[in-house]
Formats: C-alpha cells, structure tokens, sequence
C-alpha cells in the first residue's frame, strides 16, 4: 500500500468518526427529549391512576371533609373561578393598556426605559415574592383581609408581565401602512388603536392572556402566602342575587380556598386515603391547565398560518 | 342627498360648519390626550409594582433587623425562629435553597442544553414542530402538581434504589425541579441558536465541519449570550420555585449540603409561616419578610451576572 491511499484511507477513517459523532448526538437529542416526554407521561398516569376511581360528580359538588371518601371540591373550585375572575377583571385591561402604551405612544425617553426594564424584571421575580407584597400592601396595608379581592389581585400584578408582552408582540405584527391608512383617512391615534390595531392583534392578545390565565390558575405560592385557609367548607356570598340590584360585591370580601391549595393540603396529610384525593384534585387542575395551553398554542399555530399581510 | 337630516344640511353652509368642526377638534385633542394619560398610568402599573415588592420588604426587614443583628443573622447557624431559645441563622435555609437548585440545575442546564442544540440544529421540521409545544405544556404545569409528584412517585422509585432515603429529601425534589426547568432554559437556548446567521453555519459546513461540529464550535459559541441568559432564567427559577421544595423537602431546617436530607428552603419557610397563625408585627411574621429579602438578593444577583455576562460575550452580526 502506498502512502496516498494510507492517507486516503486515515482520512476517511476520521470522516466516518465525526459523522458517527453526529449520528451519536441525534439519539442523545431525542433521548433528552425523552426524558422530559416520559416524566410527563408517567405524572399523568400516575395522577390518572390514583385519582380517576375518585372523579364522580359527588367530588365537584361536596365540601372538603375530614373523611376522605366524602370530600370534594366544591369550595376549591368555586374559589379558584371567583378569584380567576378578578384576575382577569385587572390584568387584562390593565396589561392590554400598559402594552398598547409602550408601542403605540410610548417616545424614546428614560421614562419608557424604567418602564420597559421593570416589566423584564418583574418577569423574573419568584411568585413568592407576589405573595410578601399582597401579604404586607393588599391584606393589612389596605385592609383588603385574607379574601378573593386580594388574591385575585396578587395574581393579576403576577401575570401582568405575560398579558403585556403578548400584546406587545401582537401589535408588532402589525404592518405600519395599516396606521398610515387610518391617519391618512382622518382618523385620531386613539381612534387607530380603537378600531384597528386591537382588533387585529386580539387573537395573539388573547393567546397571552390564556397563557397568564392559565398560569395563574396553577399557582399556589403567592395564596398561600396571604394566608388563605385551608380548610373551607361553605362557599363565599353568592355574586348574584334575586333582588335589586341583582349584583352584590360581599363575595370580594370572603374568606376562600383554590383548587392548587386544595390539593396542597391533601398532598401534605400523611393518611394515603388523602392521597388520592390530591391526585383526583391533580388531574383536574393537570387537564383544565393543559386545555388552556392547549388552546393557546392552536391559537397561536392558527394565527401563523392565516394571517399575510 | 335625501337620506341627510335636514338639520345636518343646515350646518353644512357657512360659519356653522367651521365652528362645529373646531370645537369637535378640540373636544378630539383633549380626549386624546386623557385617553394616553391613562395608556400611561396602566404601564406605570407595573413601575409601582416593584416599588412596592421593594418597600414591603424592607420596611418589614429593617424592623426585623432591629431585633436581630445583621452580622448574627448571617453567621447562625442554627434557625429557630419561633422557639423560646430563637436563633436566626439564614445559612441555614439558604444551605436548602442551594443544594436542591444544584440538584435542580445538574438536570436542567445539561438537558436543557442538550435539547435546544437537537431542535435548533438536527431534528427535522415535524420533530421540532411537535417538540416545542409539548416542552411548553410541560412547564404549564402546576407546580403544586410537580411537587405531588416528586413526593409520591419518585420518593418511592429512588427509594428502592436507596432504601435509606427519607421521606422527605432535597433530591428528588430537585431532580423534579430540573424537568420543570427544562423547558425554560431549552426554549430560551433555541432561539438564541436559531438567530445565529445561517452563513456562519454554511461557513462552517464548506470548511467540512460535520452538524455536530458545526452547532458544538460555531453556534453555541456565536449564541452563548443568549444560553446564559435562559440558564440565568432557570437558576431564578430554581431558588425561587415554592411549591415543589414545601410537599417533597419537608420544612425542617437543617443546615446540610447533602441532597439524601430532608431540608427547608427559604420559600418552603415562608410557606410553613403563611401556613399557621402568627400575628402581624410579630418577630415571626417579620422573618419572612427578611427571608424574601434574601430570596430578592439572591435572584438580583444573579440577575446582574447574567447581564455582565451578555455583555462580555454578545456578538453582533
């Protein structure tokens, strides 16, 4: 054998190595992806299993109660729809403004700057934190009280971030000759954003807010820290009533419990029986976060695919 | 012209029209002018936001740190906050913070890593169009969710590996915590891959640079201002993430680095304070106050680091 087809055939050797190499990484890849897909699949099972035998209508309709067989979720899931609805009540208008703001008005000065770098940093803040805030601003500096009002609040300043960015990168998508075709027929600025610009970036608004909604939902943290019993067996004044003015505001007030605090205090007893409460509680919240994220990734897929300017 | 009011075709003519327009203009400029006021105040919702979280915590700290010294609060190494014999020693709950962000981090940065160089750079369109929703629908989960599941499901598969396991313990607390990060730092990676130029890759493909060398030697380099920052997010993450530590670490403080331990972390105190009765003005209610305090440092600074870390290796292109 001559030198040349001994080098030729090094060379090769080493091309094979390397290309080897790649085909080594791409199982890595998927097996890392793996992992995460069988950890989910084994918490869904896992949860399925032991709380399926438990989901019957009883569970939506009774109060949580020291015997494990009888206990539901009729106050957790209440208070998790009252406390969700303040949540949206402030976080979408207030998100929706504050992101409107900052594209379409917002000038370069140092004002939009703290703007922009507090919204960036609040994203970061562990949800903890929400919590300390509520607990010394919300429940004793305001005297809101450990009630819906404050939890739903604490949770819209937590998902505020998420309904701002989403909005923000909605109305980016937005081509500039929409707004020059509305001014150029006379139309004010406020006027633009009013009948144009929000309702055209409303489907990638709403993804945001499912997102946050669908976040807030899950959390346990922040309620927990305001000091939200545990242990709720009536539910809060009912929002409407038969006389007039058919609306009453006394449900703001309540003392409440949430799905995910629920589902805390089942987990941390130490008898199994409540156990699988917790998983049955588990599933539910598992499914209903999964369907808004679910819903908001259509959504989202949707839009991509429809829209061409 | 039949279908006009005819009062409306009155103010057409003349003086009428000009007057009506200019006070409907200027009707038009103040309400505009309201309307971004208002804009405005919804966006510095968010300014006063972290005023706030800034006050209530050191309002409440700094009367906290009259009765307890600074210097006692960071050499204890004992905390027992609301025992007779009271001593607050934060090395204790930081000690859990860490070990279990550790375990956390030893999952997430590597798979993390590993996963956001497979869909930026090998899997194929359908792959990664089918990857990047199910990472996200991972990190929707609750994490209250997370922590059922580190306490009840993977407890007991580690403990027939090691029958010695507690109950309680930072390791499988975090190794859950890890999956949960992962979607966090791998997403974030990605896009930070997938804006790197394709001419830096072709460059590097004519030069016979194989995929894997290609996205090791030129795309994670080109990219690594932007993996720092998603590791930053997920070490935030880690040492602020509640719930999980508070059912699966157990809440007993224990000034330990071994991850086999049942340990507290700072958050999982704040959860067992907010979980009894204390009253407001307490010592007890203030530690939690000083407890998130540190929690906001500790974030804060690594939330600084990841922004000089940017810095020293943004590339531009």
């Amino acid at each position: 054998m001559d030198a040349q087809t001994q080098d030729l055939a090094k060379i090769r050797a080493i091309i094979a190595q390397h290309k080897r190499w790649d085909a080594i990484f791409g199982i890595i890849g998927v097996l890392a992806l793996m992992v995460g897909v069988l950890t989910f699949a084994a918490l869904f099972a896992d949860m399925a299993m032991q709380g399926l035998g438990r989901l019957d209508w009883n569970f939506f309709t009774a109060f949580p109660s020291r015997k494990p067989a009888q206990a539901g979720i009729l106050s957790a899931w209440v208070g998790s729809v009252l406390v969700m609805t303040v949540t949206a009540f402030f976080a979408v208008p207030l998100g929706v403004a504050a992101g409107v703001y900052l594209e379409e008005y917002a000038s370069k000065n140092w004002v939009t700057d703290v703007i922009e770098i507090n919204i960036t940093n609040l994203a970061g803040v562990p949800s903890i934190v929400y919590g300390l805030l509520a607990l010394g601003l919300f429940v004793y500096q305001f005297g809101f009280g450990q009630s819906i009002l404050s939890a739903g609040l604490t949770l819209a300043l937590l998902i505020l971030p998420v309904v701002i960015v989403a909005t923000r990168e909605a109305i980016r998508g937005i081509p500039q000759s929409i707004r020059e075709g509305s001014y150029a027929l006379g139309a004010t600025q406020w006027q633009t954003v009013r009948d144009h610009i929000v309702p055209y970036s409303s489907a990638g608004i709403l993804t945001g807010i499912i997102i946050g909604m669908a976040r807030a939902i899950g959390e346990t943290a922040p309620i927990i820290t305001i000091g939200a019993l545990t242990f709720i067996a009536f539910l809060p004044p009912s929002p409407v009533s038969a006389e007039f003015p058919f609306l009453n505001f006394e449900w703001l007030t309540s003392p409440f419990t949430v799905m995910p605090i629920q589902m805390f205090n089942w987990t941390s007893r130490p008898e199994a029986a409540f156990h699988v409460n917790a998983a049955a509680a588990g599933f539910v919240l598992v499914v209903m976060t999964l369907a808004m994220n679910g819903l908001a990734i259509w959504l989202r897929y949707r839009l991509r695919k429809n829209i061409k300017w | 012209m039949s279908a006009v009011p005819s009062d409306r075709v009155a103010t057409m003519t003349g003086e009428g029209l000009t007057g009506q327009r200019l006070a409907y203009r200027r009707s038009r400029i103040w309400i505009e002018k309201a309307i971004e006021i208002a804009l405005l105040s919804a966006a510095l919702v968010s300014v006063f936001v972290t005023i706030g979280i800034v006050y209530v915590l050191v309002s409440e700290s700094v009367a906290f740190f009259r009765h307890v010294p600074i210097l006692q609060f960071l050499t204890d190494t004992q905390w027992t906050p609301l025992f007779d014999d009271a001593h607050f020693g934060i090395m204790v709950l930081l000690s859990g913070t860490l070990t279990s962000s550790a375990v956390a981090l030893a999952i997430a940065i590597p798979l993390g890593t590993i996963i956001a160089i497979y869909l930026s750079e090998f899997a194929p369109f359908k792959v990664r169009e089918i990857a990047k929703p199910f990472l996200e629908l991972l990190g929707g989960v609750p994490t209250i969710v997370y922590g059922y599941f580190a306490l009840l499901f993977v407890t007991p598969l580690l403990q027939r590996v090691y029958p010695d396991l507690p109950g309680f313990n930072l390791l499988s607390a975090g190794l859950v915590m890890g999956i949960m990060i992962i979607p966090y730092v791998s997403s974030i990676s990605e896009d930070a891959m997938r804006a790197v130029p394709m001419a830096l890759r072709e460059g590097s493909y004519a030069m016979g640079a194989t995929r894997y060398q290609t996205a090791t030697r030129v795309v994670v380099p080109a990219a690594f201002s932007g993996i720092a920052s998603a590791y930053i997010l997920g070490i935030s993450r880690a040492v602020g993430e509640t719930m999980i530590l508070a059912v699966a670490a157990g809440m007993q403080p224990n000034l330990t680095f071994n991850p086999l331990e049942p340990a507290a972390t700072i958050t999982a105190y704040i959860v067992q304070v907010a979980l009894g009765d204390l009253p407001h003005g307490s010592i007890g209610y203030q530690t939690i106050f000083a407890a998130g305090l540190t929690l906001m440092v500790l974030t804060l600074t690594f939330n600084i680091l990841g922004h000089v870390l940017r810095r020293r290796f943004r590339e531009t292109y």
